[in-house]
């Protein structure tokens, strides 16, 4: 993430800037790969996608403009932990309010909705963008990735419901003599749509390469092991500030 | 009650894997796979975690949250009380356990934002398990992790040499592995 390049273009227009950011640029599902929990368990179908991923979306941009507005008061050596209060109580907030207005919706989600706390993509924004940015910018940030995330999980969805169940939307849209491979819309369909994903990201990243394009920020997955999440979880992938994250870990080792 | 037990014990470790059929726990099952040794490190360490944040988890709600009706701040609440356990648990190690600490002490920060936690100590409010109850799920769920990562870090150990297709490289091949893996889960559907 090249920090001048970015400015240049914030200056231009900020608000479509963000948007288009988050919805093609740095997609959280299709270029960063980050929370990957939801995106496999609910898109079942593409409703189930949309609710989640428009959730996720009230959840990120709520949370994003709380952050950006407390970024002068919280203190840097608990701003992970204040980030998780703020965004679960949202989350919690978001679940009622689902709860009794979207009952159908609440049902099929189920237990995805509390977790949407542990997201990498929330915490990730909110420490790497809304932490450093302007409320405005950062509303737009939060509502760009999360309509980035609806978008790629209603694809997911319709891809799942079009080949487990012959369907999109509910509606039966593949011709009567198609047999539905029912285990598209179970577990193990889950992992072969996103492999399948992953292999035309690989695909794009090594097309790209040949050109000399720089295609460092498409993620396959964690590249690396683990060992560099850390304790802010997948959060750190999106920061540059290396040197950071070099000082916090001594400091864990004193 | 002990019949009871053990088919909880059964169904949260085989027949709902925790990882290949609730997709909880994906990043460190894709991430900390690649040898058989750190898999099973960090299996232990989860079936540590688990258990102890599904004890202490359970009593926070049936003692506190219960009693003063305020069971709709569970998300927060446990967040912050899995958040502190695996901290003090990672301080006490260290400062007492000095071995055991030195073979689980780099995975415990992992943990902390690992889905799977969170969402044992929610479902066992959900499904209304006591805490008797939603300590051994939490335990044979977290069993249920360490039994996938184990076997997927084999797979991917003897991978290595095969000859993949240029662009399913890396995580595609890991994520096919996986998704055969879920299949064969699937057969334990038939034990209860």
């Amino acid at each position: 993430m090249s920090q001048i390049d970015e400015k240049e273009v914030k200056r231009e227009n900020p608000v479509a800037e963000r948007l288009i950011n988050g919805i093609v640029k740095e997609n959280p599902t299709f270029v960063l790969m980050l929370g990957m929990c939801p995106t496999l368990a609910v898109t079942t179908s593409a409703i189930n996608g949309l609710g989640m991923g428009l959730t996720t979306m009230v959840v990120l941009a709520l949370s994003n403009v709380f952050i950006s507005l407390l970024r002068n008061i919280i203190p840097d050596k608990v701003r992970i932990p204040a980030f998780i209060v703020i965004i679960a109580s949202f989350v919690t907030m978001v679940e009622l309010l689902l709860q009794g207005f979207l009952p159908f919706l609440y049902d099929a989600l189920g237990i995805y909705i509390p977790l949407i706390v542990v997201n990498c993509i929330i915490l990730g924004r909110a420490e790497a963008y809304a932490y450093k940015n302007p409320v405005i910018p950062s509303l737009f940030d939060g509502i760009g990735m999360g309509l980035g995330f609806s978008v790629a999980l209603t694809c997911i969805g319709a891809v799942r419901e079009l080949l487990g169940a012959g369907e999109i939307f509910g509606i039966h849209v593949m011709p009567d003599s198609f047999v539905p491979v029912s285990i598209f819309i179970m577990a193990p369909g889950a992992f072969f749509v996103l492999a399948t994903l992953t292999a035309i990201q690989n695909k794009v990243k090594i097309i790209g390469e040949r050109k000399g394009k720089d295609m460092s920020k498409i993620q396959s997955g964690c590249n690396s092991d683990c060992m560099n999440c850390a304790d802010t979880g997948c959060a750190k992938r999106l920061i540059d500030n290396k040197n950071e994250t070099a000082g916090e870990e001594e400091k864990n080792n004193a | 009650m002990l019949k009871e037990l053990l088919v909880i014990l059964i169904a949260s470790s085989l027949v709902n894997n925790v990882v290949l059929s609730q997709f909880l726990g994906l990043c460190p099952f894709l991430g900390v796979s690649k040898k058989t040794e750190t898999a099973t490190g960090m299996g232990v360490a989860v079936i540590f975690v688990i258990t102890l944040a599904s004890a202490v988890a359970g009593a926070i709600y049936q003692f506190i949250l219960q009693p003063f009706h305020i069971e709709y701040l569970q998300t927060i609440v446990f967040i912050l009380v899995i958040a502190a356990l695996v901290q003090f648990v990672e301080m006490f190690l260290k400062k007492f356990i000095p071995g055991l600490y030195q073979s689980l002490g780099v995975y415990l920060p992992l943990i902390t934002t690992n889905c799977a936690v969170l969402g044992v100590a929610l479902t066992n409010v959900q499904k209304n398990y006591g805490i008797m109850t939603g300590v051994v799920n939490g335990f044979a769920t977290a069993v249920g992790f360490t039994i996938s990562i184990v076997i997927l870090a084999g797979i991917r150990e003897k991978m290595k040499y095969n000859d993949i297709p240029e662009s399913f490289r890396g995580m595609p091949i890991v994520l096919v592995t996986a998704g055969l893996m879920a299949i064969a889960f699937c057969g334990f559907s038939g034990l209860l």
